[in-house]
């Protein structure tokens, strides 16, 4: 054989072992705490290190809560702008419009942190929060009072950090769209918007769905920006007005001071479970685009 | 529907997606304009040089945090680049079983979350060494080594058989078609690959916060402790002190334009070619 091929072979195996040795060294080290509490470890609500007691759900609730609406604020604003960018716009223009989108997928997570601690947090408890309040406040979920960290500020950050990537995949999956389908419609004397709606976005859709299950899988794992505008606080609160705290943002904040070996071991267990989270949905948003792209 | 109410719904409509992009935008641009305003008020030749000071005290920078942040980017792309590349080779030149194996492995790992790569070498190395600047590469590895490999063998992929099959044909071994031909073709997108996995581990704050953990002084070396650019933005920013505040926007200024000024030059690099 080869050498050369066993060379290169060794390099791809090592990310192989890469992954193994994520998964592994994750588990054993959270074993402590899956020995100690067992299944009631997703299921408890209460988190309190003092007293050792630890339970995953709120931080579930909040990962899952704010990536989901997430998922609402950036999914119809992301296939707008896709539309937008490859229907409307010349293409010089269109190339230069979807650079700045993709400028926001380039800045740090910490810098958007940092934009949210001192622009968004200010905004969302004045005019947006008192808003809220005031229109949907009836709904538990948008209930006062109004705090400026908030699972629901946490949302918004996250929707700005996955709609590039969503857009992005959109844009791809439009322009796959076989071009004697369009010219059909046209010359059968179809408008513009019905040839998007009618034949476009159909066409797109698997692909649009790959790209919406990347931004979750993206969403889901954030750490920084959402850390420094959820207001760590791990509790289920009626409302998103009120602050949480996430799989991710817990581990930041504590894992440096944690109080004891078993919250050390506790807070590797959430990383195993966001880890686990991650690859399941990140296997789904290949499986489907993958699919796409065979069909074409 | 009569042709006006449909041709007045395509009009509403293209109001409404424009209105998408607009919505899309504010955010951006009330990033750029409030880094651009507070940070470059907080630069000045001092802050890029000297060390932090205590909160309070007027003065200090972020020098510390640059050395860190470059020693952390270099080590990593260090330990990064060629595992990718080579990596890459296999999955693009060796396609088999094996290949796409770990080509699916390769993109799970690569949405891997920033905070877990911190944790996994927290719990690998951590205890028994102590937190390093060493550690906090490796943990920025775990992210870069997926990022490059796609970018790598995705441009390799893009090289056509036909070249191959040439070299082949002139008698060259399998190792230096892939080696001289192959590799060298591929060499635009595997360094845009490289750099835009650059900028992104520039920024990277989470892998960081409990292994290279942060410094207040010159980093001494690879197994000491180091301060970066990015931790130290998260730690100005989450103070309570005001002076300290400014200087996160300052940082931020100066860390964002490192990032974009790499992504803007791949991208003009890459479309010359």
């Amino acid at each position: 054989m080869e050498k050369f091929r066993l060379v290169t072979a060794a390099f791809a195996i090592s990310l192989a072992a890469l992954a193994l040795a994520l998964f592994t060294q994750l588990l054993t080290s959270s074993l402590p705490a899956v020995e100690r509490f067992g299944l009631t470890f997703l299921f408890d609500t209460i988190w309190d290190p003092v007293m050792e007691v630890f339970g995953a759900l709120p931080f579930v609730y909040g990962t899952l809560v704010t990536s989901l609406i997430a998922l609402l604020i950036a999914v119809p604003l992301s296939i707008g702008a896709a539309v937008f960018l490859t229907q409307y716009v010349p293409t010089r223009t269109s190339y230069l419009l979807s650079f700045l989108i993709e400028i926001i997928a380039a800045i740090p997570s910490v810098v958007i942190g940092l934009w949210g601690i001192f622009v968004l947090i200010p905004f969302m408890r004045d005019p947006l929060g008192t808003f809220l309040v005031e229109c949907l406040g009836f709904i538990p979920l948008f209930q006062g009072p109004v705090f400026g960290p908030s699972i629901m500020t946490g949302a918004i950050i996250l929707a700005i950090m996955i709609i590039p990537i969503i857009t992005s995949i959109t844009k791809d999956a439009i322009n796959t769209t076989p071009e004697l389908q369009r010219e059909g419609l046209v010359a059968l004397g179809s408008t513009r918007w019905e040839v998007i709606t009618k034949i476009i976005l159909p066409y797109a859709r698997p692909g649009i769905i790959g790209g919406v299950m990347l931004g979750l899988g993206r969403a889901v794992g954030e750490t920084m920006a959402i850390t420094m505008v959820i207001g760590n606080t791990p509790s289920i609160p009626a409302s998103l007005l009120a602050p949480g705290d996430t799989l991710a943002s817990v581990i930041a904040n504590q894992f440096s001071e944690a109080t004891s070996a078993i919250h050390t071991s506790a807070l590797i267990e959430l990383g195993l479970i966001l880890f686990v989270i991650t690859v399941v949905i990140n296997i789904c948003a290949r499986l489907i685009l993958r699919r796409e792209v065979a069909r074409e | 529907m009569n042709l006006r109410t449909r041709k007045m719904k395509g009009n509403a409509m293209i109001i409404l997606v424009a209105l998408a992009f607009v919505i899309i935008m504010i955010p951006l641009m009330s990033m750029l304009y409030m880094i651009a305003i507070r940070g470059i008020g907080a630069i000045s030749l001092e802050f890029l040089t000297s060390l932090p000071t205590p909160p309070g005290e007027p003065g200090g920078g972020v020098g510390n945090a640059i050395q860190g942040s470059l020693m952390l980017v270099a080590t990593a792309s260090a330990i990064s680049i060629p595992i990718s590349i080579m990596a890459a080779v296999y999955i693009s030149e060796y396609r088999g079983k094996l290949s796409s194996a770990i080509e699916l492995i390769t993109d799970v790992l690569s949405g891997t979350p920033s905070i877990v790569a911190g944790v996994f070498i927290y719990v690998l190395i951590i205890p028994r060494t102590g937190f390093s600047a060493l550690a906090g590469s490796l943990a920025l590895s775990v992210l870069m080594i997926p990022t490059v490999t796609i970018a790598s063998y995705e441009s390799l992929k893009a090289v056509p058989n036909h070249i191959r099959e040439a070299a082949i044909a002139l008698g060259v071994p399998k190792w230096k078609t892939s080696l001289f031909v192959v590799l060298r073709s591929a060499m635009i997108g595997i360094g845009t690959g490289v750099i835009l996995g650059i900028a992104r581990i520039s920024g990277e704050t989470a892998p960081l916060l409990f292994t290279a953990l942060g410094n207040m002084y010159w980093n001494e070396g690879l197994l000491q402790p180091t301060s970066a650019l990015p931790l130290l933005i998260y730690n100005y920013a989450t103070s309570p002190y005001r002076s300290w505040q400014a200087q996160a926007w300052g940082a931020a200024f100066i860390l964002l334009v490192i990032v974009l000024l790499l992504n803007i030059g791949v991208r003009i690099v890459a479309r010359k070619r």
